[in-house]
């Protein structure tokens, strides 16, 4: 599916400083039933947001109407547990184009990478900064900026380096995306796969 | 490279290498894809958009598991959504000629139980799966894994995904496990110890005296929680345990081919010299019954242990309180004697016929407590008749247990299986993340043992006392 293309994102950000934020968190199993990708981002953090009763829980950050941008900043361990996409694809549906964390799950990582979101990994010290420049001011602003590689809190000037490998950049930064690669590259598979003893 | 040593992983992901791209992944050809009905619909909408087929349809398998009802499997699915992505799987497996064993079919049930059950799972495979509990296949020495959707259109497409090589990570065991310490065990005691993040970034090789001691079903319930410490995978090079569970199953190789396949399978190990670029070793004696106490795998201790406190634990304060609260359980407690509400023995983790075996052992003889509602779930058709023929559902019967159809059922509750809010469960399913096995449902992950002891007490119970 195409999503847009990255290159500087300047936005407000949206603070969880929660650990371990896990899958089953980002978006429950009982909305994964969908045959279509419509409409995830209305069940992001379904059982954080709301109550039994569909009434928005007010203490969480995304019902806190002075928080919002395109950047959601997250705890330890961002997206651990299942291989669901559908968790990135409830948290771009919903607006976020870029996630940063002090630590990354394998799995939602490469799954947001597939579809857009950039994942910025940050050191805790950083992560820490981040939260705190956002709580003294709930409208500053980071500056993500894919092509120097590099995250700034444009309120205190602070930044910080982060890593990303070329072909993936590459992608981000143009829109491609693997299945246009691989569909490139079938006869040099179609050999391969002659030579498979399986 | 050939005169280097190298490890189990090494052999097999490089064998699978199509194209190395310099700073980026490595072209990865995938010999076996497993899907199901929840993360492939949109993977085969996506291949209509762009107007491609599938290049191998003999090299995917589909199972109708994640939104099965385990009860009347007969009658037309209640749920419209459930209802509406198994007949997606349906119809895209017909229209693209892959394999289909929906509900219904006699070799249904949980991808990572049919799998291996029917051969189709091989030593020296590359595995992969729209499911984070793919990795439970390592345990044939196969390297197997959790993709995403878009990775599912990737293999359906190409048979190939993009993936960087992990780094590579052993974990032994060492010396003998005590009376009533299981599989699932060892893996809650491993994760407790590298924590639910140690991992990442990591494939496991799982060695030593208690893995090559181990049968092929204890073997799978360790590989499949390699996920939950982080690993994308964990793997067990295979050995005569493997060989024999193999041989003779439906789809694995016979005659000249299975000569052929066991001289290859046969060089499926680590190198004595190879290196690891990290190495853990544990002593079987230490681990006891486990069992966890809060919200993700890594928050487990021996059953007889109270809970840590905060400062005993990696993390933030913030995030333990949290994860305590939402349990509703306190610093210092002890977890024998809590009061539980469900059981749930089942799912890819432990939903074999030896964790069957294993439930029964303890249950015979005894009743099931009257405050405990128990959903026995098998993972699969074959699993649910081998039940029936060793005589293990006369024992649950006369427990006052039922006996449900195969299926995920509560591990992840999109089906009607739902522990509800603030209720109990001991578990013997992967994950006790918050409203994981229904919303507000609150999960103690066990062994089955474990597991059977609470069903009879009606309380979390040390096993040994009923061994």
């Amino acid at each position: 599916m195409a999503y847009d293309k990255f290159t500087i994102l300047k936005s407000t950000a949206v603070p969880l400083p929660i650990e371990n934020v896990d899958t089953d968190q980002i978006i429950p199993a009982r909305f994964l039933k969908a045959t279509k990708r419509e409409g995830f981002g209305d069940n992001l953090f379904r059982d954080w947001r709301y109550n039994g009763d569909d009434t928005p829980k007010q203490d969480f950050v995304l019902n806190n109407p002075i928080y919002s941008g395109k950047i959601l900043v997250g705890g330890h361990n961002f997206g651990s547990g299942s291989s669901r996409e559908h968790a990135a694809w409830a948290i771009y549906d919903y607006g976020f184009r870029c996630v940063v964390s002090s630590f990354f799950a394998d799995i939602f990582k490469g799954n947001s990478l597939n579809i857009g979101i950039l994942p910025v990994q940050v050191s805790a010290a950083f992560l820490d900064k981040i939260f705190l420049a956002i709580e003294a001011d709930p409208n500053a602003e980071l500056e993500v900026n894919l092509p120097d590689q590099k995250i700034i809190i444009l309120s205190t000037g602070e930044s910080e380096s982060f890593d990303i490998n070329g072909y993936k950049k590459h992608n981000l930064m143009n829109g491609f995306d693997d299945i246009d690669y691989l569909q490139a590259m079938k006869n040099e598979i179609r050999e391969f796969e002659t030579e498979r003893i399986y | 490279m050939s005169n280097q040593a190298s490890t189990l992983f090494d052999k097999v992901w490089d064998a699978h290498v199509v194209r190395k791209i310099a700073d980026g992944p490595d072209v990865f050809f995938i010999d076996r894809h497993f899907i199901h009905e929840v993360t492939s619909p949109v993977a085969f909408l996506g291949l209509e958009s762009r107007n491609i087929g599938v290049m191998y349809p003999e090299r995917t398998f589909a199972t109708a598991d994640h939104n099965t009802p385990t009860l009347n499997q007969h009658l037309p699915v209640q749920d419209p959504l459930s209802a509406n992505q198994l007949k997606a799987l349906e119809t895209n497996s017909a229209k693209y000629g892959i394999s289909h064993w929906g509900l219904g079919h006699a070799r249904n049930g949980i991808v990572h139980v049919v799998g291996p059950e029917n051969g189709i799972t091989l030593p020296g495979m590359t595995i992969v799966c729209g499911d984070s509990h793919t990795s439970t296949h390592g345990a044939f020495g196969a390297i197997a894994f959790g993709i995403g959707t878009s990775e599912v259109e990737m293999v359906l497409s190409s048979q190939c995904i993009m993936q960087p090589k992990p780094k590579k990570m052993r974990v032994n065991v060492n010396g003998t496990l005590g009376k009533g310490v299981t599989p699932k065990d060892v893996t809650l005691y491993i994760i407790s110890k590298l924590t639910t993040a140690g991992a990442t970034g990591y494939f496991v090789e799982y060695a030593g005296d208690v893995f090559r001691n181990m049968s092929m079903e204890g073997r799978m319930t360790v590989c499949n929680m390699s996920i939950e410490m982080g690993a994308r995978g964990g793997m067990i090079a295979p050995d005569e345990t493997t060989f024999a569970y193999i041989n003779g199953r439906e789809q694995a190789p016979k005659g000249e081919k299975w000569d052929k396949a066991l001289a290859y399978w046969k060089t499926l190990k680590t190198d004595e010299d190879a290196v690891f670029d990290k190495e853990y070793t544990f002593d079987a004696a230490d681990i006891e019954p486990m069992i966890t106490y809060g919200t993700n795998p890594g928050m487990g201790q021996g059953i007889s242990r109270a809970i840590p406190t905060s400062d005993q634990v990696e993390g933030g304060k913030a995030t333990y309180d949290k994860s305590l609260n939402y349990m509703g359980f306190h610093e210092n407690e002890s977890m024998l004697g809590k009061k539980i509400d469900y059981v749930f023995i089942g799912s890819c983790t432990n939903g074999r016929i030896e964790d069957f075996r294993a439930f029964a052992s303890i249950v015979k003889g005894r009743k099931k407590a009257d405050n405990v509602t128990a959903w026995v779930v098998p993972g699969s058709h074959i699993v649910e008749a081998q039940i029936k023929e060793e005589g293990i559902l006369d024992i649950l019967t006369d427990a006052g247990f039922e006996l449900r159809q195969p299926g995920c059922s509560a591990c992840l509750a999109m089906n009607d299986d739902k522990i509800p809010a603030g209720k109990y469960a001991v578990s013997t399913s992967n994950r006790n993340f918050e409203g994981r096995q229904g919303p507000g449902a609150r999960t103690l992950l066990a062994s089955p043992l474990v597991a059977a002891a609470a069903a009879v007490t009606g309380v979390v119970t040390d096993p040994r006392e009923l061994l």
